[in-house]
């Protein structure tokens, strides 16, 4: 196997998807309060939408969607916004992760718990989308197109 | 011996058959896990989540509620796995990728 390029009529096709899934992974999250979905389902389906161009086209082109040294920060970023919200709530006086207690303003009660759970949702889909590129960017680290 | 094995499935599927014979109707409202009170005389906290869940936190979806909310610590625990999982690909892939250059 010397010969290995991507294939354009590929390219084009997982180029023109890719934003699609992305549209709605981001709806799987948001929508999640409402609907079926949530934090796990959205982030899998974020990955997908950046693990087609990295399958389609290799590493180099898939990083100029996204670089696959920003995978590991920004997993770990996920976690800090998660347990961050519950540090935040213990902080100002209520249980690990009481949102009633969460410091935003002209939002009270039940509304401000709506609005945890958005933040740890948003959370938990960043660390299931990065940690899901970053174990494929180092399983084929230096077997595919490069 | 091939027919040992076959013998071994069938007996096998006919247990499974006769215990799934006598397995409640889904929904059923007598049944025993859809009593308000447990076997042990206590409240079932599932009462508490279907008839509370929107007042708590205004979100239709009873389900996004226990997961954020009533059971947030375990969730927490869920993503620290997913993290952990990557992490450990990580350290190992990488390091295994450091003794090929050399």
């Amino acid at each position: 196997m010397k010969n290995r390029s991507p294939s354009p009529i590929v390219l084009l096709g997982t180029r023109f998807l890719s934003p699609y899934i992305m549209v709605f992974g981001f709806y799987v999250i948001f929508h999640g309060h409402y609907s079926p979905g949530g934090g796990f389902q959205g982030g899998t389906l974020l990955a997908v939408s950046l693990l087609l161009v990295r399958i389609a086209s290799g590493t180099k082109i898939a990083n100029l969607q996204f670089k696959d040294y920003l995978a590991t920060p920004y997993a770990a970023i996920g976690v800090i916004i998660y347990f961050g919200t519950g540090l935040v709530a213990l902080i100002m006086g209520g249980y690990f992760l009481d949102y009633e207690q969460l410091p935003i303003p002209g939002l009270e009660g039940a509304d401000l718990r709506y609005w945890g759970i958005l933040i740890i949702e948003l959370g938990i889909g960043l660390t299931v989308m990065t940690v899901l590129v970053l174990i494929y960017d180092n399983m084929v680290k230096g077997e595919d197109y490069a | 011996m091939k027919y040992l094995k076959l013998l071994l499935i069938l007996v096998f599927a006919l247990l499974l058959l006769f215990a799934a014979s006598d397995l409640p109707f889904r929904g059923d409202p007598d049944n025993r896990m859809n009593q308000q009170t447990s076997m042990t005389g206590t409240d079932v906290p599932g009462n508490y989540y279907i008839s509370e869940a929107y007042n708590d936190a205004h979100t239709p979806n009873i389900v996004t509620v226990v997961l954020g909310d009533y059971r947030s610590i375990d969730t927490l625990g869920e993503q620290i796995v997913i993290f952990t999982a990557g992490m450990i690909t990580f350290l190992l892939l990488r390091k295994r990728r450091d003794d090929d250059e050399e």
